[in-house]
């Protein structure tokens, strides 16, 4: 290869036009381009869960459904089946798909505000009915949708637009650690909490999903994935130190690991 | 068992439901809604359906909207109370295009405004029917399930106390009969991975940031639906005495029946009195109001609340006839909306001084 080929010159138009010479998309994500912040961690998550339905083949017998925030916009561009859900009530909603078609695939979508704040009764009912279904926490610790103000799972010390001088446990309460919460029941089957703030992560977030799924499919029960997912827009920092404000704000706070398994009971 | 039987409303309800093909049911105990649970939970194991016992009304309205995109023919309801908590839903089911029975056993007449005005955020109605007694109700309940399924849209019945309560001999068809056939736009996971996968959505379809995403137009497409159900659902009304009234007496549900029969022995007694009662709240039977009130002096509208279908009887006539209202609230000690005053005496007391 000649250098010529390597570095091409900026003082010409090019002689040709751009070409993509390989999409990394996944196939059940129909249209990659979201409309998401730099940084956000939100279309990782989401990825890796198109991946697993792929990987176990679920792709033609499931149903997703959405909750209301910024991952909403990926609503529209998946090839599952989905319903969009109000702020909060997905587990139920899904309850209602999953009782009427107990042999397909049915998942939710929700962030921290979706979940933990509007709809905490909602995901704690379905866990303790043992509702065969996987719920998928999107956790960043703060309304990202809204421009970044406090939820229940923001930590103490942390600063939101609703908690400009960081939560404070005797003005704002304390943070609800949902999967640990979700674990004490005893529907729920898997729970597991993970981050995509590294590659490390990542993988392990894959094969947690990959392991919800699986106990769904073998009918053993209610499933939680919770996902640390970054939010830089939401938290007021660079783009860049968005893993690690995950690696030292909502880490220490909500442990990553397995929390229930088939095997290791509580 | 097409042949009559003496049976509790809820019961006969609950029979004409499954019939109907319901075969998804769920709700939060509340009086007098409570026994329509009760009865779903006995019957829609009898034909493999589902009826599940919510743990809160917003999570049986999100329960029978999950079960609706499935395709099944689902039901959910409550009180008047009950209803407030799911409006939020409701409305988002209508924009999502799903068809839902709710069936409201309210508690009195307070809450003529919730059912018709679409409780809920947002520009939209619901079809109403409001049964006058347990015969007429599963008449309406097979209607309430086929309108939901034809216009893709939630359809209340609105009763009470008495409907949910009173025994009576009814015939009510048999629920061994199939359930009507998914519908193509229904979920069942299939069209993933095809390239095209469906989505169930109150913001509409659309791929985010392509042609066909567009908020607004399906905002107004959800519009021009109210319209068209507006324009194409058959008004319902029972209309008596009408040709030759001086007065005529406008009234629903189960307190129209009461008034009805007051009008039938006003009649007896040689006054000239007529009754207008309004089956389809919404769309409100307007012409039918406008046209029977024609030839009257006056109209009177007796509903057991602070005065609410009588805006309705007022924009149908268009100020051609006055129109009085000789209501009131009701209510004895248990709140449940037991009007003591559904009393004929008094309704009919009410009713000549109108004349008057």
């Amino acid at each position: 290869m000649s250098n010529d080929q390597i570095f091409i010159s900026t003082d010409t138009p090019p002689a040709e036009p751009a070409a993509l010479v390989d999409d990394f998309t996944p196939t059940l994500i129909t249209q990659a381009n979201h409309h998401l912040c730099p940084g956000c961690g939100e279309p990782i998550a989401i990825r890796a869960a198109m991946e697993a339905i792929e990987e176990l083949e679920l792709a033609r017998s499931t149903i997703t459904v959405f909750g209301i925030g910024c991952y909403t916009a990926f609503a529209h561009n998946l090839d599952v089946e989905v319903v969009q859900a109000l702020h909060g009530r997905a587990p139920s909603v899904a309850t209602g798909i999953k009782r009427m078609l107990p042999d397909g695939f049915v998942m939710t979508v929700q962030g921290d505000g979706d979940m933990v704040n509007e709809g905490l009764q909602e995901v704690l009912h379905a866990a303790a009915r043992g509702e065969n279904i996987t719920c998928l926490l999107l956790n960043n610790g703060v309304f990202g949708e809204t421009g970044g103000q406090m939820t229940t799972t923001t930590t103490l010390g942390q600063r939101t637009k609703t908690s400009i001088e960081g939560r404070d446990p005797h003005q704002h309460g304390h943070p609800i650690l949902l999967s640990d919460l979700a674990a004490t029941m005893d529907g729920a089957a898997y729970v597991a909490r993970c981050a995509v703030n590294n590659a490390g992560n990542v993988a392990r977030t894959k094969r947690y999903i990959t392991k919800a799924y699986e106990s769904q499919m073998a009918g053993a029960g209610f499933s939680l994935v919770e996902i640390l997912t970054m939010c830089p827009t939401g938290w007021f920092v660079d783009t860049l130190e968005g893993p690690d404000y995950l690696q030292d704000t909502l880490a220490p706070v909500h442990n990553i690991g397995e929390l229930k398994t088939p095997l290791v009971q509580q | 068992m097409s042949d009559r039987a003496l049976l509790e409303g809820s019961e006969a309800i609950a029979r004409a439901a499954v019939a109907a093909g319901c075969r998804f049911f769920t709700g939060y105990p509340m009086t007098p809604f409570t026994k329509l649970l009760e009865y779903m939970a006995a019957l829609l194991p009898e034909v493999d359906g589902v009826c599940m016992n919510a743990e809160s009304e917003l999570e049986a309205v999100g329960m029978a909207w999950g079960a609706a995109t499935t395709g099944h023919l689902a039901a959910t309801g409550s009180t008047g109370q009950g209803l407030s908590l799911m409006q939020e839903s409701l409305s988002e089911i209508t924009n999502a295009r799903l068809p839902l029975v709710v069936f409201n056993m309210a508690r009195g007449q307070g809450d003529y405004f919730q059912a018709t005005r679409g409780g809920g955020h947002g520009d939209y109605r619901h079809i109403v029917l409001a049964p006058m007694d347990v015969p007429e109700a599963v008449e309406l309940t097979r209607l309430a399930f086929e309108l939901a399924s034809q216009w893709r849209t939630p359809v209340m019945v609105l009763g009470d106390y008495y409907l949910a309560h009173t025994y009576q001999a009814v015939s009510v068809p048999s629920i061994e009969g199939a359930a009507p056939e998914v519908p193509d736009w229904a979920l069942n996971g299939s069209s993933g991975g095809s390239g095209s996968a469906k989505i169930i959505s109150p913001l509409g379809g659309g791929v985010e940031g392509e042609e066909g995403f567009d908020l607004g137009a399906h905002y107004a497409a959800c519009a021009a639906h109210i319209q068209e159900m507006s324009a194409g659902v058959d008004p319902l009304v029972d209309i008596g005495f009408c040709d030759d009234a001086e007065l005529v007496v406008a009234a629903y549900g189960s307190v129209g029946k009461f008034v009805r029969y007051a009008c039938l022995r006003l009649r007896d007694a040689g006054h000239r009195v007529g009754y207008v009662r309004p089956i389809t709240l919404w769309p409100f039977p307007s012409k039918a109001v406008h046209d029977a009130v024609a030839g009257a002096a006056n109209v009177a509208v007796y509903e057991q609340n602070m005065g609410q279908m009588v805006e309705d009887v007022r924009l149908a006539t268009l100020g051609a006839v006055p129109v009085e209202f000789i209501g009131g609230p009701s209510w004895d000690h248990s709140g449940f909306g037991i009007g003591p005053d559904i009393n004929v005496p008094d309704i009919s007391e009410r009713i000549l001084e109108a004349m008057t």
